[in-house]
């Protein structure tokens, strides 16, 4: 249909997997009393960044299988 | 009142979902070109994404909001919606019913039905069920709009115009595609959102063992047995020893045949999604395929009422407790919301707003996108412009999209002035949906089924359902919209055990009553049944090569994981 949808997944959890990452290792750590004192920004950005990568390579595979020239 | 505080970097999350959103719409755009490509993708999208598609169409806000609040008031007997209700019926409609609803090429399930009987029938299932999905889409809508009020003090008006909008643009520009590629996204979005909710709540609780331990004063403090809101099954005995107040047989019966099935075979906002599949085993794989991550789900949406209500009686390390309403009781319905302010610091915390949006957004489309097929094919192409061309109704489509919507807000904004009448609409839906099943059921297994007797089984079905509601109340309801408007002639230990007789009984009537008119009309002759009733049809083969890729191979993985869940939690 045009578009693989891994493509945009992949770069959405991607893109805010590291703003959380980031702002997780920036952020002060007092704001983490509510997550039982767990970076939960930090954490849980790194895991979305490694599945976002993990779909979009899916998604890019695929498509190139499709479209050789492209 | 409780608020949560939304700092920038939440709004930058929220606001990059958006763009998403938004941007898979556009991407979308050149490849609608014709109705069929607007209203069913030109029936091409692989099983993996029809089948996540098909879970998020139906995660909408009264099931993420409703399994939360459910799972705080009844424990976990609220998994009987997915273990015993969802999926035996998601593997049903796969296995029995998709190839006839694939197979026959109709392009919506009214159409269907008129393809298996006749033009009333069809007309009688595509206007109600039109009513019923602008209504939908519009109380959801309300929904969100008055919790995003509540919880973070958005103006109601602009929640809502700018989900509409949004859910408006991207439909528009890329149909059925664009909902339900935006479903895939939602869908990996809620599970993003709610995990790291769940994760904390477990922990504060003290995991699952501590959770059990604290569920198990709710019980006692409710005045059940102790095991009362940990465990599915054991107390199913009878009415009085479960917080639902339902026994095991109408909890079968109603619950999870006549209900279920009714629901997840026969809706089209579900089987849309597998109808828009790119072959006959994508289609038959979707609700399959769907059922795998949907009896998982519990965990994500009754679990965190669950640790809700634990720690409201017996506080953990951060004192988290559900607020009570004005009337002393506590409010089950934030359950979720609650936890999402209280656990999540800011930064994951627009993660999960953006989840909670998603389930309010992926709600919406699904509504809207089965409104406007239906209303193309179904009503307009039937019964107001017959033979036009294919861009004609594609443009019919979009502008049923855009009513759709307006109607939809206007729905929400009625709820706010007229809630008694929104509690009436649905009590009326709830009345035309429950015999349903019985309709498909003989229609599809039994070719002497006549239209004449599908219809009138409908009506009298639907009528039955009214009459005993009518004339039974719940335990301690004053007479009015929760029944007995007759007479009281039996009092049900609960709403729940009432809704479900219900159903029991309009699903009865409109067996009994279908198969007695079938038998004295003339049926139609077999040749113009083929591929629409069992008997006539040829079983389709796999033309999938790989073994796992089989239907019934799936569904026999699917039955087997739920059978171990329910005994697991037995």
């Amino acid at each position: 249909m045009g578009l693989d949808i891994r493509l945009p997944i992949g770069s959405f959890f991607a893109l805010i997997g590291v703003i959380l990452a980031a702002y997780g290792m920036l952020s002060d750590p007092s704001i983490y009393q509510r997550s039982l004192g767990i970076n939960v920004n930090a954490v849980w950005g790194l895991l979305l960044v490694v599945f976002g990568v993990l779909m979009f390579l899916f998604g890019r595979r695929a498509t190139s299988r499709k479209n050789p020239h492209e | 009142m409780f608020h949560i505080e939304v700092h920038t970097i939440d709004y930058v999350i929220l606001a990059i979902y958006f763009a998403f959103v938004l941007g898979v719409g556009w991407a979308l755009r050149r490849h609608v070109n014709t109705s069929s490509e607007f209203f069913l993708s030109g029936r091409s999208i692989p099983a993996w994404i029809t089948g996540l598609a098909f879970i998020s169409a139906n995660l909408g806000a009264q099931e993420v909001i409703g399994m939360g609040a459910s799972g705080a008031k009844y424990g976990i007997a609220t998994s009987h919606f997915y273990w015993l209700g969802a999926i035996p019926a998601m593997v049903f409609v796969g296995v029995f019913m998709m190839p006839f609803y694939y197979g026959s090429r109709a392009r919506s399930v009214p159409e269907y039905l008129k393809l298996r009987f006749d033009e009333k029938t069809r007309g009688l299932n595509a206007i109600f069920f039109a009513i019923m999905t602008v209504f939908s889409s519009g109380i959801s809508l309300y929904a969100m709009g008055l919790l995003l009020q509540t919880l973070l003090g958005w103006n109601f008006t602009f929640s809502i115009m700018v989900s509409a909008a949004i859910v408006l643009t991207y439909t528009l520009l890329g149909g059925l595609t664009s909902a339900i590629y935006n479903e895939v996204l939602q869908f990996f979005l809620i599970i993003a959102g709610f995990l790291p909710l769940v994760a904390l709540g477990l922990k504060d609780v003290g995991g699952w063992t501590g959770l059990k331990h604290k569920l198990e004063l709710v019980s006692v403090a409710h005045g059940f047995a102790p095991g009362a809101y940990s465990h599915s099954w054991s107390y199913l005995g009878s009415p009085a020893a479960n917080p639902m107040g339902v026994e095991w047989f109408s909890m079968v019966m109603g619950l999870g045949f006549v209900l279920s099935f009714g629901y997840w075979c026969t809706d089209f906002l579900v089987v849309q999604r597998a109808m828009a599949s790119e072959s006959m085993s994508a289609a038959q794989r979707t609700p399959l395929i769907a059922a795998l991550p949907k009896m998982f789900f519990p965990a994500l949406v009754i679990l965190p009422g669950m640790i809700a209500i634990a720690l409201s009686q017996n506080a953990g390390h951060t004192g988290f407790a559900l607020p009570p309403k004005p009337d002393g009781t506590l409010n089950y319905d934030l359950a979720i919301p609650m936890m999402l302010g209280h656990y999540l610091p800011s930064g994951i915390l627009g993660l999960g707003l953006a989840a909670l949006m998603a389930s309010f957004m992926s709600g919406m489309a699904g509504n809207v996108t089965a409104f406007n097929t239906v209303w193309t094919y179904d009503i307009y192409q039937a019964y107001i412009r017959k033979g036009e061309s294919d861009g004609h109704y594609l443009r019919m489509g979009r502008m049923a999209t855009l009513f759709g919507i307006l109607l939809s807000v206007a729905a929400a904004y009625a709820a706010t002035r007229f809630n008694n009448i929104m509690d009436m609409l649905q009590l009326v839906f709830a009345f035309v949906n429950a015999p349903l099943f019985a309709t498909f059921l003989l229609g599809m297994f039994w070719k002497r089924t006549t239209g004449h007797g599908a219809f009138s089984g409908l009506l009298v079905g639907t009528i039955a359902a009214a009459i005993h509601h009518g004339l039974t109340l719940p335990a301690g309801a004053v007479a009015g919209i929760k029944g007995g408007w007759l007479a009281t002639l039996h009092t049900y230990p609960s709403e729940m055990a009432q809704n479900f007789w219900t159903a029991i009984y309009a699903w009865t009537a409109c067996f009994l009553c279908t198969l007695l008119v079938s038998l004295v009309t003339r049926p139609r002759p077999d040749s113009e049944l083929t591929g629409l009733v069992y008997s006539l049809t040829p079983r389709p083969r796999d033309e999938s090569a790989r073994w796992f890729e089989r239907p019934v191979v799936l569904a026999a993985v699917v039955l087997g994981l739920v059978v171990v869940l329910n005994i697991v939690f037995w």
